[in-house]
């Protein structure tokens, strides 16, 4: 993974705001900002991000590739849609912030204690093996995200509700056992693979020098 | 005039004003008190049949001043309109009914209200007669347009198709001006995506051909003289020889020049050749002929181009400029745009603090250099550091909040507009009030034009060679309402020099005062007044037996509209004059006055009010009203039911300019136990549509205090206001909070 990240340095050298560009779900709309701080002010979690949508933005036009991309900010965004229904200038803001996200991810800046972070990964290797997403597991995985010790403890702490859950039929126990999927499993499968390829292709074409 | 006057009164008892006064009550009024010939009541006066009415006497000569009882002077007045006879209005419906409850207490108080406002204009219109124009009027439909750059030549043809010729006196030896050196001008039509091509060519090509237009190259305004409908103006060409054209109407189009950078050292111009303003990368562009701009300093190719917004501009440094001159950031953009068009490659950099696009495409402009790769970075520059191979340009970034710097090949300020509008006749003035200000406010550092001004018009006015100017220089004009007319009658600004702006607006500018400009020739040829008090016939004369040549009308005409006599006696340019009458006001002896408006038509109507005796509880205040903005307010609270006291007694004048001091003096030994005069909003962001009328009459008001004061009364008896048209709530408010100030200080003693 480190490994691109050396090589994109290398193919974009300054120019930070043409990698993200190229590479970043979205990116092609960040030279449109205006800076008018609309998205900033309408994120219902705001106050708590480092650096906000607009400042994100003028931080990848000022060539800031290190402090952007190893950054919490983006991790923090909810997908409420607020900054997208208000930008006056139309930027798809929450995909951006996404697509820095995974951005981040793929090039291995992205902070690996930041829960988010953490809790995608667990979503994400729930959800490919069935193509539906396993409750059950997907609560155990992230019990015990933080050690054996700390997830014995929270899963006593969540007894009650599971047995609660069990008793009216929300859950059942013989999900631990393979559990629900999607009718075409191996459709889904080669669907992935298929959008992996597209992936690489990108990052393969810009590879190749910009 | 010689003829008998024969006044008729017509009381209309329409819109509900039957149902509340008492009509027979007020014909009595009128003809017993008001000497009305005689007095009558139609039930709908503004009908076909009630207009017919009063032209059947007019055309039967039984009427030469007429006394019309109905709605607000506002109101209806095309159907009212009377040639030949003179017209005063009583406002029985805004002024009266619409302003009191119909209740029974209040009855007796409106009836008395009415029956004073009936006294008032039949007295008003025996000292009135209808306005005759003088013979003083010429139409001539020539235009003179003083300077050929985009502004003077769009004038100049826009007359011309409208079939006004002019004449246009260019400068320079070739027409196109600063336009004229630009490579592409910021695009003026959809999608507002590209550069555009500057149309100067077309424009010449286009007065070539047209023969309506004249124009003089190497050529300057040596003296102007006369006026609307008669300017003579005499051009001097480069080459010593002179002509005289008489002319219209003048059009003041001579644009800007450019902010001396040299006054940017922090910025480095002026150390390396690679920081140039905007205006020098135009003519680099153009140098280059369609091949890429090299690096001025060592022909270079250029990779990095960085443009300064706001250079010695919206800064209270010294020597900087304090506005915005509103073109720059389109032309930054629009420069931005000739590197990244021919290479985008070329990294451009557009550091603004406040990013302003002005018009309706800057927005899609401003997006369009942003979808071509035009970096836009909140900042402002602190310095431009020159270097062997490229230069340093160090900035505060605002969002980032942090010091920073860029690299760049070329450094491109983005230096303001300083309007050429000659010297200013109020300089002096200026200069001693800013100095009686005290104390050291003085330096805001606005620019103080240090070079000699030469003057573009040459007027050969009392007041003065040039235009008068507001503030940094553009000249001066009623904003909103009146923004192409100077204070001098017949001469319009345009473009640049009236305020900052870019092609398109100048563009449009130029139409305006083309059309103004015709509009004030027109006028002129029929003896009319051209603005704000269009068609106006009456002009100001006076009586050369009791004046005694004090000059105070001939400085205090905003217009410049009064000369002076071999004698030393005013002599009146009618078709200068905008009729405002601030003369009169000025007047110590009182010898000026308009045929339908003079001391004695406003005099009369204030002393022949029914004036209760001080045991009555019924005082009595004056309002003297500006009719463009407080008397239009009063009208609309009318409108709107809001109730003031029926003790007040409203006159309107023409600007408060016009109000003689004798006025309120009358009114206070007469027995008014107060009174308000509302005018309109002074200063610089002024609502005056006579400029200076507002302002004259507040330091005329100033010094009543010793006169109320000598009279034994107190100042709160006399109240000066500000009142916008918008005012509808306040103006009532204002009346009442008098009314209230009167029942605590009690009524006035001079009652007899």
């Amino acid at each position: 993974m480190s490994d691109m990240n050396v090589a994109m340095v290398e193919r974009y050298r300054n120019n930070f705001l043409k990698e993200v560009e190229h590479n970043v779900e979205e990116g092609d709309w960040v030279k449109m900002c205006m800076q008018c701080g609309v998205c900033s002010g309408s994120c219902p979690l705001g106050p708590y991000w480092d650096h906000p949508p607009q400042e994100l933005f003028m931080m990848i036009r000022a060539g800031k590739r290190e402090e952007v991309l190893t950054s919490t900010s983006m991790w923090m965004c909810t997908s409420c849609y607020n900054c997208i229904v208000r930008c006056p200038r139309e930027l798809p803001i929450t995909h951006i912030m996404h697509g820095l996200a995974h951005y981040a991810k793929r090039l291995g800046l992205a902070p690996k204690e930041q829960p988010t972070f953490k809790f995608s990964q667990h979503f994400w290797n729930n959800l490919v093996k069935k193509g539906r997403v396993n409750e059950l597991k997907l609560g155990l995985s992230l019990y015990f995200m933080n050690g054996l010790v700390e997830g014995i403890k929270t899963s006593l702490n969540m007894a009650g509700i599971g047995l609660g859950m069990l008793k009216t039929k929300r859950m059942s126990p013989m999900e631990m056992i393979g559990g629900h999927s999607v009718k075409d499993t191996k459709g889904f499968h080669a669907m992935l693979k298929k959008a992996e390829e597209i992936e690489a292709a990108r990052v393969e074409k810009y590879g190749k020098g910009s | 005039m010689a003829d008998e006057m024969k006044m008729g009164t017509y009381i209309c008892t329409g819109c509900g004003i039957g149902d509340r006064l008492d009509a027979s009550q007020m014909e009595m009024i009128a003809t017993r008190e008001g000497k009305a010939t005689y007095a009558k009541t139609h039930d709908f006066l503004c009908s076909q049949a009630g207009v017919d009415m009063i032209q059947a006497d007019i055309d039967a000569g039984e009427v030469s001043n007429a006394v019309i009882a109905a709605c607000s002077r506002r109101a209806k007045n095309e159907a009212f309109n009377f040639q030949d006879i003179a017209v005063s209005r009583a406002n029985l419906r805004e002024g009266v009914i619409w302003v009191r409850p119909d209740t029974d207490e209040a009855r007796e108080t409106t009836q008395e209200m009415a029956d004073d406002y009936i006294r008032m204009a039949c007295f008003e219109a025996k000292h009135m007669h209808a306005p005759k124009p003088s013979d003083e009027q010429s139409l001539n439909k020539h235009l003179l347009v003083v300077g050929g750059g985009i502004t003077g030549m769009t004038a100049a043809l826009e007359a011309a198709k409208a079939g006004y010729p002019a004449t246009i006196v260019e400068k320079t030896g070739q027409l196109g001006g600063m336009a004229g050196r630009l490579a592409k001008k910021i695009p003026t039509r959809s999608p507002y995506a590209n550069p555009a091509e500057t149309e100067v060519a077309d424009l010449i090509a286009e007065i070539e051909a047209n023969s309506n237009v004249t124009v003089c190259l190497n050529s300057t305004v040596a003296k102007t003289e006369g006026a609307p409908g008669r300017f003579d103006v005499e051009i001097a060409t480069e080459s010593g020889s002179t002509s005289t054209i008489q002319v219209g109407a003048v059009i003041q189009a001579s644009g800007f020049k450019p902010y001396d950078a040299n006054q940017l050292p922090e910025f480095a111009y002026g150390k390396t050749p690679d920081v140039v303003t905007q205006a020098e990368l135009e003519d680099l562009v153009k140098a280059a002929n369609g091949d890429a701009v090299k690096r001025p300093s060592d022909g270079k190719e250029i990779s990095e181009v960085v443009f300064v917004q706001c250079a010695g501009q919206r800064s209270d440094k010294e020597g900087h400029l304090s506005y915005c001159s509103g073109f720059c950031c389109n032309a930054s953009i629009k420069q931005a745009m000739y590197f990244k068009d021919a290479n985008a490659g070329i990294d451009t950099t557009v550091i603004f603090t406040d990013l302003r696009t002005p018009g309706s495409g800057g927005e899609d402009f401003y997006r369009s250099g942003q979808q071509k790769g035009v970096v836009f970075t909140k900042g402002v520059v602190s310095e431009v550091e020159p270097g062997s191979d490229g230069h340093t340009v160090k900035f505060k970034d605002l969002i980032l909040d942090e010091d920073t710097a860029i690299q760049a090949d070329l450094v491109v300020l983005a230096t303001g507009m300083l309007p050429n509008s000659g010297v200013d006749p109020y300089a002096a003035e200026k200069a001693a009030a800013a100095e009686e200000e005290e104390g050291e406010e003085a330096d805001k550092g606005d620019v103080v034009a240090t070079v000699d001004v030469e003057s573009i018009l040459n007027l050969d006015y009392r007041q003065g060679s040039d235009v008068p100017q507001l503030v940094h220089g553009f000249t001066d004009s009623h904003f909103i309402c009146f923004p192409y007319e100077t204070r001098r009658t017949g001469i319009y600004t345009a473009g640049p020099v009236r305020r900052p702006m870019d092609i398109a607006q100048a563009r449009e500018d130029a139409t305006g005062a083309a059309m103004k400009a015709i509009h004030a020739v027109e006028n002129a040829g029929k003896g009319r007044a051209a603005h704000p008090r269009s068609g106006d016939l009456s002009y100001p004369t006076f009586r050369k037996e009791g004046c005694t040549q004090c000059k105070r009308c001939t400085v205090e005409c905003p217009f410049g509209a009064i000369n002076e006599d071999e004698e030393r006696y005013p002599t009146f340019n009618e078709s200068r004059c905008r009729r405002c009458g601030t003369c009169m006001g000025a007047c110590p002896v009182r010898v000026i006055s308009f045929e339908n408006y003079s001391v004695d038509t406003v005099g009369a109507q204030i002393k022949n009010v029914d004036m209760p005796d001080e045991f009555d509880e019924k005082p009595r205040i004056l309002v003297l009203a500006c009719e463009n903005d407080a008397y239009p307010a009063l009208d609309m609270a009318g409108q709107n039911h809001i109730e003031y006291s029926a003790f007040v007694r409203v006159i309107p004048v023409r600007c408060l300019g016009s109000v003689n001091t004798i006025w309120v003096t009358d009114a206070l030994n007469s027995g008014y136990d107060g009174v308000i005069l509302m005018g309109c909003q002074k200063g610089d962001d002024y609502q005056c549509h006579f400029v200076k009328g507002s302002e004259l009459a507040h330091t005329r008001m100033s010094k009543i205090d010793d006169t109320l004061q000598q009279l034994n009364l107190e100042t709160e008896r006399v109240m000066t206001y500000e009142v916008a048209i918008t005012d509808v709530q306040r103006a009532p408010k204002l009346i009442n909070e008098m009314a209230e100030t009167i029942e605590k200080i009690g009524m006035s003693p001079f009652k007899f």
